[in-house]
């Protein structure tokens, strides 16, 4: 054995848990040093945004066993970054997270290696998802989440009894914090709900009607609302509000303050301006440092089977007492994200362009601006251009042609969608069926052309 | 909008300046700086704490490389603490950032007056022994105390302190102060001021639902002998009234009053926390009194003279469906009734400062004020000493938690986390610690996990052979992932006891790593 009293090895704490064995363990367990050495060096993690979580998922996974991590984030550092974001200093200010991230943390751990990505998780190639074992997630919006949620899910596929198949699962762990409240999560796409099959955890927000702002304003809130929403555009006609920018804040929180003052009502204050207009939503070091551990400690254990793992939401809250909840949530079996897939059946002659517009129509789908990819190859793509020119011919060629004559296959798409009156970017997976081939004759379709 | 403080504009949105000014104010000792330890102090270093002293007597070893982001490889052989610190320093440079190379258990038995410089004290990965010792000398010169520790997949917080009382308790949901079901005589006059039948559809769908619900409680008082909707029926019968004096489908004023008929039927008067407080025997005050418990004994003579049984009134309102003119006039009917309650509490206070030979003027006039609004969210948290937990712990709590199946992990693993303490005191290490002999290990610390029971009055109790095992196996190593949950907890608590915001756990919280079950156990 490696690990003597006289000198002990870094790996002297896990050690205990990767090379015993146990009896409350995962199923896949299998204790020693070759799953110490692969945990190393063959087990690829992404981490998904670099800010209060992802800073403490960097930490915590490389100080967990793993040793090749990724993370990949939009943003830029910002001095209100600082009071919880500890891989970050002020000298770091404006320099993009994931790059300084990655750095700090390949700095103090020896033996880590962090690629950053500096980017946008949408411009990525689906392709570079499916690199790794398991996607940690540390963000703070709806959208991101479902982004990933449906890239991930996309990996997944189905027998022939509809049953996952374990090898295309790709298991990803959510964290999320606001103030002294938090969430942990365990989605294996397949078999526990994913983000999708649960949205209804996280409602939209609420807005204020604009017959409230421009007639019968009540609190501060509604103040700010109104300079920022009615009266910016009314005076700055075309120039768009743009909310980083201090002189645009000062402006909003001037109107605001004069319109509160002409019906008194009181409370306007520049910090309370920023929020509402923002919508920033509080953190601290501390939840942040407690989401992530468990999100840490929960990918170790995914990745190793040294213990059992979440099953499946784990709910934090520590503003009055501490409460700690795990909740079994189910999947939804007809969900569009990870479900099978949306059957759509289809005529031999239909045309990409034809099939593109069906896309638009049809009542679950309801996506405009379809990219279209059939087993990593790139039937249209809308962007870049020079994509889109390479595909443009596709357009006129028959579907059934472009897939090679299969009657029954699966189909990736991407495009844009309306949810609450906002664009989103979805990816859906289809199950495309061809009528009147041979083998395919009077299936039951939901919703087809 | 004073520079410093754009980095800490997150969290002044939770706990506010003055919150931000008790913590900076705060100093903390740190017993033990390993990852358990190192993790909670980031977190209030990059909170901004006033200071810390970190305590430590160990050098830096290789395994340390392995959970304790604080230390690198330039490390090794040099003092923990020392390193542990200056990478905290480089957090935040404004927090004063010092350590003494000591280990905690020597300072504990020789120098206990050490301790009664700090506002707060963490204690991390210390045996039950020093635990006990520590306790007694935190108590005895009232300094806050928390203890945390990380053990494999599992671990504890645990906060002891004497007592300690939250104004600005800040809780999530807590019906609002509306009064629907007592008004006092302004904001009657206001309702009565009203006409609900008026002919203007824009007024009618403009009416605020506090205005509705006191005139419908009104006019259902006058028909039914003075008493409101109490019967299931009657609920109804009153909602459907409501129903039925809407003018149009979509009047959001009615169907708010609808959702909040339920105020109409609360009961009046204080609710039973409250209640509890106020018969406390701390709220018989004399010179000694702290400034809570005076406003206390205030609150109490409130409530059974000017108050007629409620608490001063709140004085906010939330937001609804109104034109501008009747919610600016609602809200100013609150506020004045607010002021005007916290007038005569103030004068209360000041009398009973004067009675108990204090100055009256010794409570500032801001401090009555949050109170008042607060008063029906007062808390008073009490922890037991540990050397009282320890020794007796509640038997039917203990008893019941062995039984019961939702805490049977969580509590293995606090008779287990004791255990392995007196295991390490008969026989040098923890179990499972080193390599080989984990077959005797485990049947050690069975035999050591049923004596602490039997001791503690669990005669033929017994823990479970799978969690037995795995406390072995555990073999007292610290996880990183582990003692950063841990001390996260730990961080949040000392937060909440620094600001007197929010409201500490109660008991000891036991971590589960395995499945998350984590519970806290009340002993």
């Amino acid at each position: 054995m490696a690990d003597t009293e006289a000198q002990p090895s870094r790996s002297r704490d896990l050690d205990k848990l990767l090379l015993r064995p146990g009896n409350l363990v995962g199923a896949n367990f299998d204790p020693g040093e070759e799953l110490r050495d692969d945990l190393a060096k063959s087990a690829k993690v992404l981490v998904v945004g670099a800010g209060g979580l992802g800073c403490e998922l960097l930490k915590d996974l490389a100080l967990s066993g793993f040793q090749n991590l990724e993370v990949i984030d939009m943003d830029r550092i910002e001095v209100t970054n600082l009071n919880r974001q500890f891989l970050f200093r002020f000298e770091d200010v404006g320099k993009p997270k994931a790059e300084v991230a990655a750095k700090r943390v390949m700095e103090r751990v020896s033996g880590v290696n962090i690629k950053p990505h500096y980017g946008r998780i949408e411009d990525k190639e689906i392709d570079f998802y499916s690199d790794f074992i398991i996607i940690a997630l540390g963000l703070d919006s709806i959208e991101a989440r479902s982004y990933i949620n449906a890239v991930a899910c996309s990996f997944l596929e189905y027998d022939c009894d509809d049953n996952a198949r374990e090898e295309t699962i790709k298991p990803m762990v959510d964290g999320g914090t606001e103030g002294f409240k938090g969430h942990a999560r365990v989605i294996l796409p397949g078999v526990t709900p994913c983000f999708e099959c649960t949205i209804w955890l996280f409602p939209p927000q609420v807005k204020f009607p604009l017959c409230t702002l421009a007639e019968t304003p009540r609190t501060a809130a509604h103040c700010i609302e109104y300079a920022h929403l009615i009266k910016w555009d009314e005076v700055h006609s075309g120039k768009a509000f743009d909310p980083d920018d201090p002189e645009h804040m000062k402006w909003v929180y001037n109107e605001a303050v004069k319109r509160a003052e002409l019906f008194g009502i009181p409370g306007v204050t520049y910090s309370l301006t920023q929020g509402v207009v923002k919508n920033i939503i509080p953190a601290i070091a501390s939840t942040n440092a407690i989401i992530s551990a468990a999100c840490a400690l929960e990918t170790l254990k995914l990745a190793s089977g040294c213990s059992k793992t979440l099953s499946n939401y784990l709910t934090y809250n520590g503003a009055e007492g501490l409460h700690t909840k795990v909740t079994e949530f189910v999947r939804d079996k007809d969900c569009l994200v990870c479900g099978p897939g949306v059957l759509i059946e289809l005529e031999t002659s239909i045309t990409l362009q034809k099939f593109i517009g069906l896309l638009e129509e049809h009542p679950k789908l309801l996506l405009s601006k379809a990219s279209v990819t059939h087993q990593g190859n790139n039937l249209y793509m809308q962007a870049p251009p020079v994509l889109e020119e390479m595909t443009r011919s596709n357009l006129s060629l028959p579907l059934f042609d472009l897939m090679g004559k299969t009657t029954k296959t699966t189909l990736h798409v991407t495009g844009t969608t309306s949810k609450n009156d906002k664009k989103t970017s979805v990816l859906r997976k289809l199950r495309v069926v061809f009528k009147g081939v041979d083998g395919v004759t009077d299936m039951d379709t939901a919703g087809g052309a | 909008m004073a520079e410093p403080k754009i980095k800490y504009d997150r969290q002044l949105r939770i706990w506010g300046e003055q919150g931000q000014a008790a913590l900076e104010k705060a100093s903390i000792c740190l017993l033990n700086c390993g990852p358990t330890g190192s993790e909670t102090l980031k977190n209030l270093v990059l909170g901004g704490v006033g200071s810390i002293t970190v305590i430590d007597g160990s050098k830096v070893d290789a395994g340390d490389l392995g959970n304790n982001f604080m230390v690198d490889e330039s490390s090794v052989g040099q003092s923990k603490a020392k390193c542990v610190c200056a990478f905290l320093q480089e957090l935040n440079d404004a927090v004063k950032a010092k350590f003494i190379e000591e280990y905690p258990e020597s300072l504990i038995e020789t120098n206990p007056s050490f301790f009664s410089q700090f506002t707060l004290v963490v204690a991390t990965q210390l045996g039950e022994d020093s635990m006990l010792k520590l306790d007694r000398i935190c108590r005895e010169a009232n300094v806050m105390l928390i203890f945390a520790r990380s053990y494999g997949l599992t671990g504890f917080v645990r906060i002891s302190v004497k007592e300690h009382t939250v104004v600005e308790s800040k809780p999530d949901h807590f019906l609002d102060d509306l009064r629907l079901n007592n008004p006092w005589p302004e904001l009657r006059r206001f309702a009565e001021s009203i006409d609900l039948d008026v002919q203007d559809t824009v007024a009618h769908k403009h009416t605020p639902y506090v205005v509705i619900l006191v005139k419908m409680a009104d006019k259902w008082a006058k028909s039914h002998g003075g008493s409101l909707p109490s019967t299931r029926e009657e609920k109804k019968e009153f909602k459907d009234l409501l129903k039925a004096s809407m003018v149009a489908a979509d009047e959001d004023n009615y169907r708010e009053a609808i959702e909040a008929s339920f105020k109409v039927f609360a009961p009046r008067g204080i609710s039973s926390d409250l209640q509890q407080i106020l018969n406390d025997n701390r709220a018989e005050v004399d010179s000694n009194s702290s400034d809570f418990w005076v406003m206390v004994a205030a609150l109490k003579e409130f409530i059974a003279n000017e108050g007629s049984g409620e608490a001063p009134l709140e004085g906010s309102i939330p937001d609804m469906t109104s034109s501008t003119e009747l919610y600016v006039n609602l809200q100013n009917i609150f506020q004045a009734k607010a002021e005007a309650d916290c007038l005569v509490i103030e004068q209360r206070v000041r009398y009973i400062l004067k009675k108990i030979g204090k100055d009256p003027n010794s409570i500032s006039k801001t401090t009555v004020k949050s109170f008042c609004r607060n008063a029906r969210k007062l808390r008073v948290c009490r922890y037991r000493s540990i050397e009282d937990e320890f020794n007796s712990p509640i038997l039917p709590e203990l008893q019941k938690y062995l039984t019961d199946e939702d805490y049977s992990v969580a509590v293995g693993f606090y008779i287990l986390l004791r255990a392995v303490d007196r295991f390490a005191a008969n026989y040098n290490s923890f179990p499972g610690q080193f390599h080989g002999g984990m077959d005797e290990d485990i049947s050690r610390l069975k035999t050591t996990a049923v004596g602490l029971l039997s001791d503690l009055g669990c005669n033929g109790s017994t823990l479970t052979e799978d969690l037995i095992n795995e406390m072995c196996r555990f073999g007292a190593s610290q996880l990183h992932a582990v003692a950063a949950f841990i001390g996260g907890i730990a961080s949040q608590e000392v937060i909440k006891l620094i600001t007197r915001q929010f409201v500490p756990m109660s008991g000891t919280f036991i971590f589960n790593g395995i499945d998350h079950k984590s519970q806290l156990l009340c002993l």
